[in-house]
């Protein structure tokens, strides 16, 4: 019945094929972009189609095997798929989102060289995305899980001609393979562990009916949970392999929208989701995701306030916004933090894209005034902004209202949703929830920063470029308008029940989650009284960043200045990222230089060779020495035949 | 013919080298184009083998040939004895696949002696398929010997710089090696002799039913192993191989990558092991502590290299450490793991000293400051050397990935699981001696004058990394066509050898992480 299913990531893949092989003789971008486009689309009316067939169904959990990929001995594993509520919404989101980015990366991209690159990797990694989405097991999720690492590293470094891009995309391969050998050694663990209690199997479904044989909060379940866990900080860029996200922003913005914000970055949250009766057995490792995720939130917030790159803001708050979804994760509310991936990829891939516009924009000004010094995605040469381009500040400005958590915007429901988790379930405590509550108000903070230097105050940019500012066109703002809508209405499939609503969306994802969410509740104590106060509470947070942004940058703005006169320390370690890339340096990189230096020059050519060619040296000592012994002049021999003569007559005699 | 078809296809490339003695030694396009084509006709022979379903069904000797050879009156017997299995199936046709495309790399790179060179490749064709169809233990050496004489003379003459001192490095390791081996196989056809044991010649089938004591079998395995460690190479015996791999011509390196330490490897399955199993025991912790030792040694060393060759070279190395872990494992997952990985490294690093070959003949330096951006000039080249160096760092859906990952979870499910772990964390160092490399060599801007006019692959480039593309992505979607035939034959290995697991499952992985090898030796039964 859903027999189409492997259609969905076939027609990226078809794309990319054509594209990749044929792209650089087409020449035409409009073909090229065009096809990449469709091909998304096509993808996303599949997908809808299907999505639609479960809603009507009964049965929630359709596996579809295509064929047997790796047979041996007790190890099967089939190219198999598997559809249910929670790959059902993200096939929706990245079919959905990724045909908006397709179509705005037309505009974006235009007269770039080698165009065909770009949409080639941009399809492979919407295939990429929808095998780890759909793979019906554990390895097929891992082809996914690596794919979309490659496009990441493909195109993050995609002006390779730069240094700086294509060192951002090996950090960002490296610092994955990190997390990804933590899959591997969670995968062979959980393969090992289920088949020592007879069943060999790393299919989800199965996994997920024989997990009980496994002993809840046992060391097994918490290795195998903690190691997947670590994939998760790779891919989601958790603390402590954060750091390769901001530096992805090297790629061109579209990327940033689909891969580093929308969806790849979501796999680990989504992993947790697909495997929540696993890691719902182990309350350390769900302790250890909800504490990190917080973590995160918190700190990489701290770093938001004082980046002037316009992308890496964004970067920094996708890192924050991750460490909230993990948050949710880990005190057990898992669809909230299903909701909050689905919101956030709304309204972040708007925010991205409409910093891509307001790039473009400067871009295109800059290139007609012939100023090649302005850093167009420096903030310190926006302001203003808003009105030389109505639509990208009206699409950014309830984006920027949805993920402060402004009521009645999408990321109101869905953060607040976490909030409530965090502070209110039985493995949630006061301090997660100020940690997420205080990173809320400093989100709120950041973000209107962005916008009052982006958008308000006086025109900062090269006066001769500024009048050339223009909005961008419409494969650039149709997608923003789309998704600027769904960061204002996407909240309202899950609005909560306090506020009057049914949450349609926990209820969808209800048979996802149905064997665990009962191990973990809101207290007793929870009383509505509470849940209002608390909602207002982090309002209250909200508007308070708000306020202060406004403060700082649009009522004083020599406010920001006089601030880092008198801390520099604080601010320097802060515009410095906290020197957390040089710690990593100075603790991991260039060890691991010197000791291959030293392993190769030290002990392969002095050590083993020493050796061997001391063998080599002995012999050819030896031999020379022996040599001697047969230098073919007769007399020699005859003086040694005497000689020996004489010894061994000599030995009878005396001896 | 088909009972003839192993000599056929063994000693097809030694009547061609017979021919080649006659073409004129000026006239190269004849003799390039003569030598592609009996290596394509050897290639062509050997596919039946390929396509028989027989090795899907049973694991046994299939396509046996048999004839008495050397008989002294009972004093000495070694017969013609040919067979192969699942086993051998995919290294021989990994070496009649690979003569070819090393042949066609020859076209511009070879110029002096071409006469020479072309009847060298070929005797070595005919000495690596002989000895991977070998039933009989003396012949086997034969034929081992007889592929290492080529191998010397293409390094010493064809090779760079240092191919002197490569060369007699290379030899003298394998010499050694080889002398060892020599006398644990005369050790132990005289003690089967003198057991009274039912022998056939040097058979290996019969020799694998003796019931060795186990001190003779610790020696022996310690001869075997030494010199088959050699040619893997396993960390601390690999010194060789950098050295013979930079100096070697781009055919010599391809082929001594593919197929030269794959007899190492292969000797292991084939031999080591199997003949000696009780002593196996007692050296499976030491031997994947230098698989692990190796895999991380490696890929630190590699990282670190200045020329692009002696990084592949390293590289290997690594490679060749998953491989012999997963074979360490003894159980499926891991010996398939490891099998398909041999054959992996064969494609992809050959594919990769191909590749380094194109730069070479470009630049004649090998050096990686020497190049950068040559993406730009390049693009062609560009998106093969990507696909190559993410089959290399075994990225999901390239071969790479099927053959490691098996041979990992191999490793984990046996008693090998924390050196899987340490093991695995060499993927990471794998993508950033790779990647670095692709980076300083590819990426980035032309800076230096002399890439700037360089010309992207031609037809002949292509078409003959083609196949090895073809079979990069064959592998890593559908591996079953390899290992269906392989599985057979594993199982019965493993049978054979006892169902001896390197460990009895453990009930509780975390608490018990020194359980290894080595508590469950056997206590060496029947001692004398």
């Amino acid at each position: 019945m859903y027999s189409n299913l492997w259609l969905i990531p076939f027609f990226p893949l078809v794309g990319s094929i054509i594209n990749g092989l044929f792209g650089k003789k087409i020449k035409n971008e409009k073909i090229i972009g065009g096809l990449a486009t469709l091909m998304m689309f096509l993808s996303f009316l599949v997908a809808t189609q299907n999505f639609l067939r479960l809603m009507g169904d009964n049965v929630k959990t359709h596996q579809v095997v295509i064929a047997s990929w790796i047979s041996v001995g007790n190890l099967q594993i089939d190219w198999g798929f598997l559809l249910d509520p929670l790959s059902a919404v993200m096939i929706m989101v990245v079919t959905g989102v990724g045909t908006l980015i397709h179509l705005y990366s037309i505009g974006y991209m235009h007269g770039e060289y080698s165009f065909y690159r770009f949409f080639c990797y941009l399809n492979l990694f919407a295939f990429a995305m929808l095998m780890l989405v759909l793979g019906g097991n554990a390895l097929v999720m891992f082809i996914g899980w690596e794919g979309v690492g490659l496009c990441s590293y493909l195109l993050i470094g995609y002006y390779f001609e730069k240094k700086s891009a294509s060192d951002a995309g090996k950090k960002a391969f490296v610092v994955n393979r990190i997390g990804d050998f933590g899959f591997l050694c969670g995968l062979f663990t959980l393969f090992w562990a289920l088949g020592s209690k007879g069943v060999w199997t790393i299919n989800f479904v199965e996994i997920a009916e024989n997990a009980h044989l496994l002993e809840t909060g046992g060391v097994v379940v918490t290795a195998v949970t903690l190691c997947f866990f670590l994939g998760a900080t790779g891919k989601s860029a958790q603390i402590p392999l954060y750091t390769w996200l901001p530096d992805a922003m090297e790629g061109p913005t579209p990327v940033s929208a689909l891969i580093h914000a929308a969806t790849m970055v979501t796999a680990g949250v989504y992993m947790i989701g697909r495997m929540n009766v696993l890691f719902a057995m182990s309350p350390t490792t769900m302790m250890t995701v909800a504490t990190v995720g917080g973590l995160t939130a918190f700190f990489a917030a701290t770093i938001g306030f004082a980046q002037n790159d316009i992308k890496r803001v964004l970067a920094y708050s996708t890192v924050s916004q991750l460490g909230y979804m993990f948050l949710a994760m880990g005190v057990g509310a898992f669809s909230a933090g299903i909701f909050h991936l689905m919101t956030h990829a709304f309204f972040k891939a708007c925010l991205f894209l409409g910093s891509g516009s307001v790039i473009h924009g400067l871009h295109h000004a800059y290139h007609h005034a012939h100023n090649h010094h302005d850093d167009p995605q420096d903030m310190r040469n926006m302001g203003g902004l808003r009105k030389k381009m109505p639509i990208t500040f009206i699409t950014f400005f309830v984006s920027t209202l949805a993920i402060c958590g402004v009521p009645l915007f999408s990321g109101f429901f869905s953060k607040d949703e976490i909030l409530w988790w965090a502070f209110g379930s039985t493995r949630g405590h006061w301090f997660l929830w100020a940690m997420g509550a205080v990173a809320a108000g400093m989100t709120a903070f950041y973000m209107f920063r962005l916008v009052f230097m982006t958008f308000f105050g006086e025109q900062k940019t090269d006066p001769k470029a500024k009048d050339h500012i223009p909005e961008s066109p419409l494969t650039i703002t149709i997608p923003l308008m789309v998704l600027g809508l769904l960061a204002v209405i996407g909240g309202y499939i899950g609005v909560p029940k306090i506020l009057g609503g049914s949450n349609r969306f926990e209820h969808w994802l209800a048979p996802v989650f149905e064997h665990t969410q009962h191990h973990f509740e809101i207290h007793a104590h929870g009383s509505h009284a509470t849940e209002y106060m608390m909602m207002g509470i982090s309002v209250g947070i909200a508007a308070f960043g708000i306020l202060l942004a406004w403060t700082m940058y649009v009522k004083n703005p020599d406010m920001p200045a006089k601030f880092t006169a008198k801390f520099p320390a604080l601010y320097k370690a802060v515009f410095n990222k906290w020197y957390i890339d040089e710690l990593y340096d100075f603790l991991f990189v260039n060890p691991c230089k010197k000791i291959g230096t030293f392993l190769w020059r030290g002990f392969d050519v002095k050590v083993v060779d020493g050796v061997v060619n001391g063998v080599a040296w002995v012999v050819k000592g030896v031999g020379s020495g022996l040599k001697y012994t047969q230098s073919g002049y007769l007399h020699n021999y005859a003086v040694a035949m005497v000689i020996g003569v004489v010894v061994i007559v000599g030995y009878y005699v005396f001896g | 013919m088909a009972d003839s078809l192993l000599s056929l296809m063994t000693f097809f490339p030694l009547l061609g080298m017979l021919f080649v003695l006659f073409i004129p030694k000026d006239n190269d396009g004849l003799l390039k184009g003569f030598t592609l084509v009996v290596t394509l006709i050897t290639f062509v022979i050997s596919l039946p083998l390929a396509f028989n379903d027989v090795f899907a069904t049973s694991g046994g000797m299939h396509y046996r040939e048999f004839a008495e050879w050397i008989n002294i009156g009972g004093f000495f017997q070694m017969n013609y004895n040919l067979g192969v299995d699942g086993i051998s199936l995919w290294l021989v046709m990994l070496t009649t696949f690979i003569m070819p495309i090393a042949v066609l790399s020859t076209w511009k790179a070879v110029e002096k002696n071409t006469k020479g060179f072309m009847a060298l490749l070929l005797l070595l064709e005919t000495g690596m398929l002989g000895a991977f169809v070998s039933l009989d233990l003396f012949l086997f050496y034969i034929f081992w010997e007889l592929m290492l004489i080529p191998m010397y003379f293409l390094i010493g003459i064809w090779g760079g710089k240092n191919r002197i001192y490569a060369a007699v490095k290379f030899f003298i390791y394998t010499a050694v090696g080889s002398l060892l081996m020599l006398v644990a196989i005369i050790f132990v056809y005289y003690y089967a002799v003198q057991s009274g044991a039912d022998i056939n010649g040097f058979g290996i089938q019969e020799f694998y039913k003796l019931d060795l004591p186990y001190n003779a079998q610790y020696w022996l395995f310690l001869a075997f192993g030494f010199s088959f460690a050699i040619k893997v190479p396993m960390f601390p015996l690999h010194t060789w191989l950098p050295d013979a791999h930079t100096e070697a011509p781009t055919a010599g390196s391809v082929i001594l990558a593919a197929v030269l330490l794959k007899m190492g490897t292969y000797g292991y399955v084939r031999f080591a092991m199997p003949l000696f199993p009780d002593a196996l025991q007692t050296f499976i912790p030491l031997l994947a502590t230098l698989c692990v030792i190796g895999i991380i040694y490696g890929s630190l060393v590699a990282m670190m290299q200045e020329d692009v060759k002696k990084l592949v070279a390293y590289s290997s190395v690594a490679h060749l450490g998953f491989v012999m872990l997963g074979v360490f494992a003894m159980n499926m997952q891991g010996m398939a793991g490891g099998m398909l990985q041999m054959i992996n490294h064969g494609v992809s690093t050959g594919a990769l000293f191909l590749i380094v070959g194109f730069i070479y003949e470009r630049r004649h330096t090998r050096l990686i400051t020497e190049f950068g951006g040559l993406a730009h000039k390049m693009p062609v080249f560009a998106t093969i050397f990507m696909i190559v160096t993410l089959s290399s760092i075994g990225l999901p859906g390239t071969n790479g990935f099927v053959g490691e990952f098996l041979a990992l979870m191999g490793a984990f499910e046996s008693g090998l699981r924390w050196y899987a772990v340490i093991a695995t964390s060499g993927v990471i160092f794998a993508a950033v001696y790779m990647l670095w490399m692709y980076q300083r060599v590819m990426l980035g801007t032309v800076t230096n004058p002399a890439n700037e006019n360089l010309k992207d692959l031609n037809a002949r480039e292509i078409v003959l990394m083609l196949p090895l593309l073809l079979f990069v992505f064959w592998i890593g979607v559908y591996p079953n066509t390899f290992f269906r035939k392989m599985n057979p034959a594993l199982e019965q290995m493993l049978t054979q050898m006892g169902h001896k697991p390197a460990i009895v499952e453990v009930h509780n992985p975390v608490a018990a992480p020194a359980a290894h090898a080595t508590e469950h030796a056997p206590a060496g039964h029947g001692h004398n």
